[in-house]
């Protein structure tokens, strides 16, 4: 044990083994802190993605990205009737209520939607409403009348009379300063809105609650895809599971290869010579179209992914390798040694020939995570990922499907990005300053 | 074999003895090689027929075809529901003894294997060239060069300046470029198509000066200049990618090789003697490293075939691997098989060379004992 403890002792002395271990450190302690606030039937749910997300704007940036670039884009918000503005007055057989929703609005820039959301409560007859908007200039645009049966979302953006109306996308239109200009001249306009919705119940104890969603252009701290949804519960969800997944295909494939290679170094004869057979025949074997065609014909279950990387890694051409470490350490003496006392076969193997070359093996080990983290990535981005889970790659593979660099929605590809390469970067800077420390033969240089 | 000090070494003899040696080693890497080749293609076949399922999924869906076909045909509208099913049976048997779907699966496979190891690939279920060809031949034929262009490009580059670098470093060991590479080498954790992506979004959206993807501008510029030109600029991207994802570790590792055998006796030797730095790099750093150094380059190569699919699709490079991923996509299976026969006579071809030629290069091959 004393090589180890010295060894980490030599291992302080590399600022990139320090930056290493805090960058790995930094993605356990997110994948522990998400795992716990979030759990995996809720982010597995969510991510389905559907009316959870109804209050979400589509495709929306990242809040602090737009207000670093000194931008003022606006971001989503909801306007709820404040209770003293509401009125009501009652007549023979029902209610008139007056619901006045006001707002002040002060972002560069519209809004990219606008939703209102209704709620009755009602016996018999549904209620009826009327729509009107109030801009700080003064006019009024009236926005249609409705009759609210439950709930009812209005999709004022989609209002394509109102859009006829305006000369433009009804959010732009109802939020521009000057109503003729052409389309493309239109500036916002700041101030105090309103939406006036002016209700009749036809019952005496009917309810009706109002909201309108004025969405933004960004989102949060990772904003929106295509679909609404939330990318911060992806780009969260996606580390424990990147990191699980590098974790278990490395300890997979390089205790199992470790194994058969000490096994085949051991009995030699028949044994290694099947072991150095498979080998060559795996060698031969395309790692990435035999997933691919897993994937496509059989499942995409980030699991059985897992099982065919280990199948196919467990006879790799680290096999080769282990054995030229392995071959000289058979004749050690003490190995005879363990012999001569009686020690099994199973025993020396695992307890004398496997601990020797492990101190060699750990950096590689450690680089050789990011590779499988990269892997998952790579077949998530063929759009072979695991359709359920919400992973880096995915987002990627969303983003190219909807070409967000095309459109600009440069945060969908980047934010993604940058964990991978802090995860790919956080391993190889440990491994490399490890490879140094327990590689005798570098540590001279 | 006979061992040389009991023989007086005459030269003429030692070469004939080297030769005769060097073609039962290659004699018997060849048969184990070709054996290799049979097994993994054979694995292949079992896995993209899906143990047989597939041939289930083609006959459903022939007989859905054939019922299609028989139900939209005029000709047959007059005929009882009886009499229609019996044609529709009847043409789902021919087309399935057509394809040979009645026999059991194991024997098909053997029949597929023996086709796959003669190269006889058969035709595709779906695809075509974009000549209009259905062999499975021509399809791979054409997008065959696409491959060995930019990988082979991109490859060569990485290969010779990461060598060239890494000789010139290893004699300024511990200066500000050296340690900017130790520096640099854990970049290379990230495979070429997530730089690809960078290098897309930097100079294809944000500074649009080179193209997105594919190979070659739309339409094809008619000239033979002016095609390559157009090639050569949707090669940059993609050779930039791989090149960053790999140059630095490439580097790095070839650094510490050379590092490590400078600092032999012999090296030490020679420069004691005087001799003037090139000659040393040459005879006492390069001679003797070189088989090490073939070898990584062949495994360069090997690494090239099979890490295609990725790059490719990233870039849209009409390549091999995009060729592959859209053959599974329509489950086209003598397509797939015949991509994959390609990619294993590939790998045992470079790795027969390999073996030959680490047996030229490195003595102990030819004077060790059999």
């Amino acid at each position: 044990m004393n090589r180890w403890t010295e060894g980490l002792y030599q291992l302080r002395q590399y600022p990139s083994a320090i930056a290493g271990a805090l960058l790995i450190l930094f993605l356990v302690l997110l994948s522990l802190y998400t795992v716990i606030t979030i759990p995996y039937s809720q982010a597995i749910e969510q991510w389905r993605g559907g009316e959870i997300w109804e209050r979400n704007p589509v495709n929306a940036g990242p809040v602090w990205a737009d207000r670093l670039t000194g931008g003022n884009a606006p971001a989503t918000f909801t306007v709820e009737p404040r209770d003293e503005a509401v009125e009501s007055q009652p007549f023979k057989g029902g209610q008139r209520v007056s619901m006045p929703l006001t707002f002040d609005y002060t972002a560069d820039g519209f809004p990219s939607e606008l939703n209102l959301f209704l709620s009755a409560d009602y016996e018999n007859t549904a209620p009826f409403i009327r729509l009107t908007w109030h801009t700080p200039d003064g006019r009024t645009i009236p926005l249609g009348n409705h009759q609210i049966t439950g709930d009812r979302r209005i999709s004022i953006s989609q209002d394509w009379d109102l859009q006829r109306r305006l000369g433009a996308l009804p959010h732009v239109g109802l939020f521009a300063e000057e109503p003729t200009a052409a389309a493309s001249q239109r500036e916002v306009q700041a101030g105090t809105y309103r939406l006036q919705v002016d209700a009749i119940l036809f019952e005496d104890d009917a309810e009706l609650d109002a909201e309108l969603v004025v969405y933004g252009q960004v989102h949060g701290i990772a904003g929106t895809d295509h679909q609404r949804r939330s990318l911060l519960l992806a780009l969260l969800w996606g580390t424990p599971i990147a990191l699980a997944f590098g974790l278990l295909a490395t300890v997979g494939t390089t205790v199992t290869t470790l194994v058969i290679a000490a096994v085949g170094v051991w009995y030699r004869g028949w044994v290694d010579a099947v072991i150095q057979r498979l080998t060559e025949v795996n060698m031969i074997l395309p790692l990435l179209p035999i997933l691919v065609m897993v994937g496509t014909l059989y499942s995409t279950s980030i699991w059985i992914m897992l099982g065919v990387v280990i199948l196919l890694g467990i006879f790799s051409a680290g096999i080769k390798m282990y054995r030229a470490m392995l071959l000289p350490i058979r004749e050690a003496p003490y190995i005879e040694a363990a012999r001569s006392y009686g020690a099994s076969n199973g025993r020396i193997v695992m307890r004398y020939m496997i601990p020797r070359v492990l101190p060699v093996l750990i950096p590689n080990f450690v680089t050789l995570i990011p590779t499988f983290v990269f892997l998952e990535a790579s077949l998530a981005l063929l759009g072979l990922g695991d359709p359920s889970l919400p992973t880096w790659g995915k987002i990627l593979n969303d983003a190219q499907d909807q070409s967000a660099l095309y459109h600009g929605f440069f945060y969908w590809v980047l934010e993604p990005a940058l964990l991978l390469m802090l995860t790919g970067l956080g391993f190889a800077m440990l491994g490399f300053a490890l490879d140094r420390v327990f590689n005798p033969r570098l540590r001279s240089i | 074999m006979a061992v040389s000090a009991e023989h007086p070494v005459v030269p003429g003899r030692g070469l004939l003895r080297d030769l005769r040696r060097l073609a039962v080693f290659m004699t018997k890497r060849i048969v184990a090689l070709f054996l290799t080749v049979v097994v993994g293609v054979y694995l292949t076949i079992l896995v993209a027929n899906m143990g047989g399922k597939v041939d289930e999924l083609r006959r459903i869906q022939i007989e859905s075809t054939v019922a299609e076909e028989v139900r939209a045909n005029p000709d047959f509208n007059d005929m009882s529901s009886q009499e229609r099913n019996e044609l529709i049976n009847e043409r789902v048997q021919l087309e399935v003894e057509r394809l040979n779907l009645d026999e059991p699966f194991i024997w098909r496979s053997f029949d597929y294997l023996n086709q796959a190891i003669w190269l006889n690939l058969g035709r595709a279920e779906q695809m075509s060239s974009d000549r209009g060809s259905r062999d499975v031949y021509d399809i791979i034929g054409e997008r065959l060069p696409a491959t060995i262009l930019l990988f082979g490009t991109a490859n060569l580059l990485i290969f010779f300046s990461s060598v060239f670098i890494a000789l010139r470093l290893s004699r300024r060991y511990g200066s500000p470029a050296d340690r900017a590479v130790i520096g640099l080498a854990p970049t290379s954790a990230a495979p070429a198509w997530f730089y690809g992506i960078f290098l897309i979004l930097f100079f294809a959206f944000i500074a649009p000066i080179l193209p997105a993807g594919g190979m070659v501008d739309v339409p094809p510029p008619q000239s033979m200049t002016a095609y390559g030109l157009s090639v050569l600029k949707h090669m940059v991207l993609p050779v930039l990618a791989m090149f960053m994802s790999q140059i630095f570790i490439s580097i790095y590792s070839w650094r510490t090789f050379f590092l490590i055998h400078s600092s032999e006796d012999y090296v030490e030797m020679a420069r004691a003697k005087g001799l003037p730095e090139g000659r040393v790099e040459r005879r006492y750093i390069l001679r003797p490293t070189l088989a090490p150094i073939v070898t990584s380059f062949l495994l360069m190569l090997i690494g090239l075939w099979s890490g295609a699919i990725i790059l490719e699709q990233v870039f849209n490079w009409p390549g091999l691997g995009t060729l592959l991923f859209q053959a599974i996509g329509h489950r086209d299976t003598p397509v797939i098989i015949g991509g994959v026969v390609i990619f294993a006579y590939l790998l045992a071809l470079t790795v027969f060379i390999l073996d030959i030629l680490y047996a030229i290069l490195d003595p102990r091959v030819r004077v060790g004992p059999e």
